[in-house]
């Protein structure tokens, strides 16, 4: 068994796995999550003009970025007896969680903190969206709006508890709540290679918390928009940058947490938790455009009787293995 | 510095205490109570108890948002954006708590505080962990039986359908939902 006061030191002990607290870090976390985030609403246009066949140029690729300008200039929507405190936390509080929860994730052997219970954190962060889009929901006074609020809670019941269980089985199998201890635990053998579930159920736990591709029914044509019926300008902006940056937040973790972080051949740390992390957000993106839109009482239904079973003996393995 | 946040935590953990019964909308005092909760959590995780702490926030969040749903949806007001008041039974309210509250403080002043023996844990989550699982062990199996327990039951209550209505009386036929979809339909 390993040590759970460090978690295990497997190799490279001259060269600590994550390094925490450096100034520029501060910085430059927020702004590669955002860097991410933009490419996939990128990328999302480009593919949109391909599939609609369009001719695609740069201008494709930036157009949707002209959007943002207009966004913040645009006067926000004024409703009778809306509860505008909450609005406005609600709408602030799901980019805010997702920049918070990035804090502890490791990039290439850099985290801006590496806290003892980070993985603890990067899901109460996670858990920080329920109340936002709750909020969301619940502040303009419409019904619609909070009708999508309350979808998202009903989705939120059937993604958390198989999410919770897959990031239990990576910290088991590290012995350890460390992100840091959690990536150097996998110097010899990725956890995706041999907790396939527990990643699986990561990826559809990311698309769920973004809701966007099948969990996009908060948000569905159905409800007029849900969460996003009601909001306009710098809100709306807010709320649909929330969405982008928590889905690149969430392949920033999965890189971490399943597929060894920075470890890799040749390249330095940072170019292949990169690699690693562009490779998964490609993933969720071709996922959200091809997936449809799933109903809450299915998925629930999906989620607590195929996917929690699952995940539970999945985390058994760990258990066994390492304890 | 540490000092300073858990004044903070503690004054913002008492303010959203009272505003839970000052003001007038179930949201709103759904998340003044969820506010306190977090600063309760951050005064835990200062105190040297990060795991306890995180888990308060993480626990606590999800907890308030499913106990909104409830609250507004069972509240005497349906609107729920209309003026309300957590208050009732006013008097004998004050003075169960004003009682509980002094006893409270009685109890720190004349508690025999021990003095520390050995130096903090490095990681107390693992103290936590070893606590929980090893000397409390029985207490915590018998606890998640009660608790799940409870929830099965609580759901059996609830539910109005059974698996007889689902699958017929000899178990013998597909599922009959009114709603199809999902697994086994």
């Amino acid at each position: 068994m390993t040590d759970p006061m460090t978690g295990p030191v497997a190799g490279r002990a001259a060269q600590p796995v994550a390094e925490a607290g450096a100034w520029w870090a501060v910085p430059a976390a927020p702004a590669l999550l955002l860097g991410l985030a933009v490419l996939t609403v990128a990328a999302g246009a480009v593919l949109d003009a391909r599939d609609a066949g369009r001719a695609v140029t740069p201008r494709t690729a930036l157009r949707p970025l002209l959007d943002v300008a207009h966004a913040l200039v645009r006067q926000p929507r004024r409703l009778p007896a809306s509860d505008r405190l909450l609005w406005r936390l609600g709408v602030v509080t799901v980019p805010v969680s997702a920049v918070l929860a990035v804090l502890v994730v490791p990039f290439g052997g850099h985290a801006v903190a590496d806290p003892s219970v980070g993985l603890v954190w990067f899901n109460a962060m996670e858990v920080l969206t329920w109340a936002g889009l709750w909020l969301a929901g619940w502040g303009p006074n419409a019904a619609l709006s909070l009708v999508g609020g309350y979808r998202f809670l009903a989705q939120g019941l059937a993604y958390e508890l198989p999410l919770m269980f897959a990031l239990i089985s990576a910290a088991t199998g590290a012995g350890s709540l460390r992100t840091g201890a959690i990536v150097a635990a996998q110097q010899d053998l990725w956890f995706a290679v041999w907790m396939p579930v527990a990643f699986a159920v990561h990826l559809l736990g990311v698309l769920a918390f973004s809701f966007t591709g099948p969990f996009a029914y908060p948000t569905g044509r159905d409800l007029a928009g849900g969460v996003l019926g009601e909001v306009g300008g710098a809100d709306r902006l807010l709320l649909r940058a929330g969405r982008r940056l928590w889905l690149a937040a969430g392949a920033a973790m999965a890189v971490p947490l399943f597929l060894g972080g920075g470890a890799g051949p040749g390249l330095p740390a940072w170019a292949w938790s990169l690699v690693k992390t562009l490779l998964v957000l490609a993933v969720l993106v071709a996922a959200e455009r091809r997936l449809p839109v799933l109903r809450a009482d299915r998925w629930v239904e999906f989620a607590w009787v195929v996917l929690l079973p699952l995940s539970v003996v999945q985390a058994l393995v760990p258990a066994l293995v390492v304890l | 510095m540490t000092e300073v946040l858990l004044a903070v935590s503690g004054v913002a953990a008492l303010t959203g205490g009272v505003l839970v019964f000052t003001l007038d909308s179930m949201a709103r005092v759904t998340f003044a109570l969820l506010g306190s909760l977090v600063c309760v959590g951050g005064v835990v995780a200062l105190l040297g108890l990060p795991y306890l702490g995180v888990v308060i926030v993480l626990m606590m969040v999800m907890e308030m948002l499913i106990m909104a749903v409830f609250m507004v949806a069972y509240m005497m007001n349906p609107a729920g954006l209309m003026p309300m008041s957590m208050l009732h039974n006013k008097r004998g309210a004050a003075a169960v708590s004003g009682g509980v509250f002094l006893a409270l403080v009685a109890g720190i002043a004349l508690a025999p505080w021990p003095d520390r023996a050995g130096a903090p844990p490095r990681d107390s989550t693992v103290q936590v962990g070893a606590e929980l699982m090893r000397g409390q062990m029985l207490t915590m199996v018998t606890l998640g039986f009660v608790l799940l327990a409870t929830m099965v039951s609580a759901t059996v209550l609830a539910t109005r359908r059974g698996r007889y209505d689902r699958f017929g009386d000899d178990l013998d036929r597909p599922a009959h939902d009114p709603v199809s979809g999902g697994v086994g339909r």
